[in-house]
């Protein structure tokens, strides 16, 4: 088990046990919306962000309400901790009319630009970019609110990546760009698809600092952010922190990842960020067994609702099939 | 009384006017800076509005656009300049999939009011990456607007319209026009509205719908079978998408025929479009079969002789119109 590092940036318990919770929550929606595409409740879509958890709580605890993520399909996580609520992510998710994109497309490629969420399409990387606008925004308003965009370690491959860093690094824009570097891009393994063993060392020819850290460590990941945003929020420009992790599903639902070995994926559990986080926090005295009780009844309250409400959501009018699709 | 400005100078006259107008309004791409922009659209802007607002970019086309999409999202209104209509395929994903997709999949709630402005066409011996006429690839896709003026008037009035828009507007912009198409230019806040085709010359004989650089030779072609007897009604689509049917719809159902012009490609083209169209909704107008004078399906060539066999011209619209008329 990788050892955790105490954080400069001071937490207290009530902090430290948010940032449980959310893991907790994340899992769990992940695992319940897992067990509805087995159940046949959900079309398609659903790429679940197990064992990733610790990248999204490290990144987005803290965050302002202004500052902008640009999340990946499997972050709906992000979503939760930026303030849409586990209804609404459910509604998206079973594509009924009160999800965010009133059914139109699944996954998360809706976002909430008055919680600073933008919703990336099935292009990957194609959100840096975006992100990049945003950041600029921010720029030329002399506001010292960050942009915080994610990509896979496949999508650095991606043209987008290229312009959109390099873009950045030119105007020194305050963004975060975070790798979640989870060892396979679908089935293709990192062998494959890079030269390097680090996509953090692509960051030094855009002229800014990237770094590689344990994503399965959430204080790790919040330690590096903090900092990287401090340095945004100064003016000092951008920051790649690459956290390496691993989904411990497939691709999506349906993958059955025959790609990678019953050794690695075990090895890979037992460096479960959020059982690392939970020996953590009891041994500093900080989380108890009744406190896990009562954090786990609420989360299970809380999605057991959202399904409900999901699943009695009406379907969208078929009228809707052809609408907004111009404002004017 | 309006002023007189060659088509170039209407569309910076727009953005100038526009910028001064919204601080939201910013521009950016490359070499728009200091050096004022490769045909020079955008020459002294730098110097007024400051290197923030005219912003040089590295060569990123999908940067450019997909910062335009982030900053929209924001409350901006960024105009994105294409060096050459020929590179929007560069960027061709953050338009197809990024803007045009927003406000569908996010239920209405999010608008991308960002200007993609793609100087197009041949002409000008430009070869096949400096002449392109992309624009039904746009019209294609829904989520867009796509215009193409032909005149200086229309280049202003029009690019205003499309930076105040709340969609995203694909602009395009004709390079033979820039300093061949002078006249008189809209003041202060005149807008053209988008969506409305404009009728350059009126006729009962037939109908010649067409756009951008071709305009002006349907034009001579009306005038030679004007001399013939035979009066052609010229419209100018300026809008491709939406494009303006209740016009075309009335002028088919006054001349009852119909020749389309195009720079673009046939197969495909827009011009396949509006046929369709038409035939579906007023054939019992029709007293002869729809006709089209466009480019080949072929790439634009660098030789003046094989880029001269290739573009639709005068004597090609007169001649297509004379069967029409004839039939």
């Amino acid at each position: 088990m990788p050892p955790i590092k105490r954080t400069k940036f001071k937490l207290s318990p009530e902090q430290l046990l948010e940032m449980y919770y959310w893991l907790k929550h994340i899992r769990a929606f992940d695992e319940r919306l897992s067990a509805l595409v087995k159940q046949g409740r959900v079309r398609s879509g659903v790429y679940t962000g197990i064992g990733q958890e610790a990248i999204i709580v490290g990144t987005c605890y803290g965050l302002r309400r202004e500052d902008y993520i640009c999340p990946l399909h499997r972050d709906l996580g992000a979503f939760l901790m930026k303030g849409v609520s586990s209804r609404t992510m459910m509604a998206q998710m079973l594509a009924k009319s009160a999800g965010l994109s009133k059914g139109r497309d699944s996954a998360l490629h809706s976002g909430v630009p008055e919680l600073g969420i933008f919703g990336n399409t099935s292009m990957l990387g194609a959100n840096l970019p975006v992100a990049v606008g945003l950041a600029l925004s921010y720029k030329i308003e002399k506001v010292d609110h960050v942009v915080v965009a994610y990509f896979g370690e496949g999508a650095s491959n991606v043209g987008d990546f290229h312009e959109a860093l390099n873009m950045a690094g030119v105007m020194k824009l305050p963004v975060l760009f975070i790798c979640e570097n989870n060892q396979y891009a679908y089935s293709v393994p990192l062998e494959k698809s890079m030269a390097i063993d680090d996509v953090a060392d692509r960051a030094r020819g855009y002229g800014f600092d990237g770094v590689a850290i344990n994503g399965n460590d959430v204080l790790a990941v919040y330690q590096s952010t903090q900092g990287a945003l401090a340095r945004a929020r100064a003016g000092d420009g951008p920051t790649l922190i690459e956290c390496k992790t691993y989904r411990w599903h497939g691709h999506s639902e349906h993958d059955k990842a025959f790609y990678r070995t019953q050794e690695e994926v075990a090895m890979w559990r037992s460096r479960d960020p959020i059982t690392t986080f939970t020996t953590y926090l009891t041994g500093m005295n900080v989380l108890t067994d009744e406190h896990i009780q009562e954090v786990d009844a609420r989360i299970t309250a809380d999605i057991d609702d959202a399904i409900a409400f999901a699943m009695d959501a009406p379907d969208p009018d078929p009228a809707d099939a052809v609408t907004d699709l111009l404002a004017t | 009384m309006a002023k007189e400005l060659t088509y170039l100078e209407a569309i910076r006259e727009a953005m100038v006017e526009e910028m001064r107008r919204d601080p939201k309004v910013f521009v950016l791409g490359e070499d728009v800076g200091p050096y004022g922009g490769a045909f020079g659209v955008t020459a002294g802007m730098a110097e007024e509005f400051g290197e923030a607002r005219v912003i040089d970019t590295p060569i990123s086309e999908s940067a450019i656009v997909g910062t335009a999409i982030g900053a929209s999202l924001r409350g901006y209104r960024p105009i994105a300049e294409m060096q050459f209509a020929d590179f929007i395929s560069c960027g061709f994903d953050q338009i197809v999939n990024q803007a045009a997709t927003m406000r569908y999949r996010h239920g209405g709630r999010v608008s991308v009011p960002i200007v993609v402005r793609a100087p197009s066409g041949g002409n000008v011996g430009g070869g096949l990456y400096h002449s392109q006429n992309p624009e039904a690839w746009f019209i294609h896709r829904p989520g867009l607007k796509v215009v193409a003026p032909s005149t200086a008037w229309d280049a202003k009035g029009l690019l205003k319209a499309a930076i105040r828009d709340d969609d995203p507007v694909i602009y395009f912009e004709h390079k033979y026009l820039y300093r061949r198409a002078k006249g008189p230019v809209p003041d202060g806040d005149e807008i053209v509205e988008i969506g409305k085709a404009a009728t350059r010359r009126e006729g009962t004989d037939a109908t010649v719908l067409t756009y951008g650089a071709m305009v002006l030779p349907a034009l001579d072609a009306a005038e030679r079978l004007s001399a013939e007897g035979v009066e052609v009604e010229v419209i100018d689509l300026r809008t491709l998408m939406p494009y303006d049917k209740a016009a075309i719809f009335a002028s088919i159902e006054k001349t009852s025929r119909c020749l389309i012009v195009h720079e673009d490609v046939k197969t495909l083209g827009l011009g396949a479009e509006l046929s369709a169209v038409i035939v579906e909704e007023r054939f019992e107008h029709l007293d002869a079969p729809i006709r089209r004078v466009t480019y080949p399906d072929t790439h634009c060539p660098f030789s003046h002789v094989l880029e001269a066999a290739n573009l639709p011209n005068a004597d090609r619209i007169t001649e297509a119109l004379r069967q029409l008329a004839a039939y």
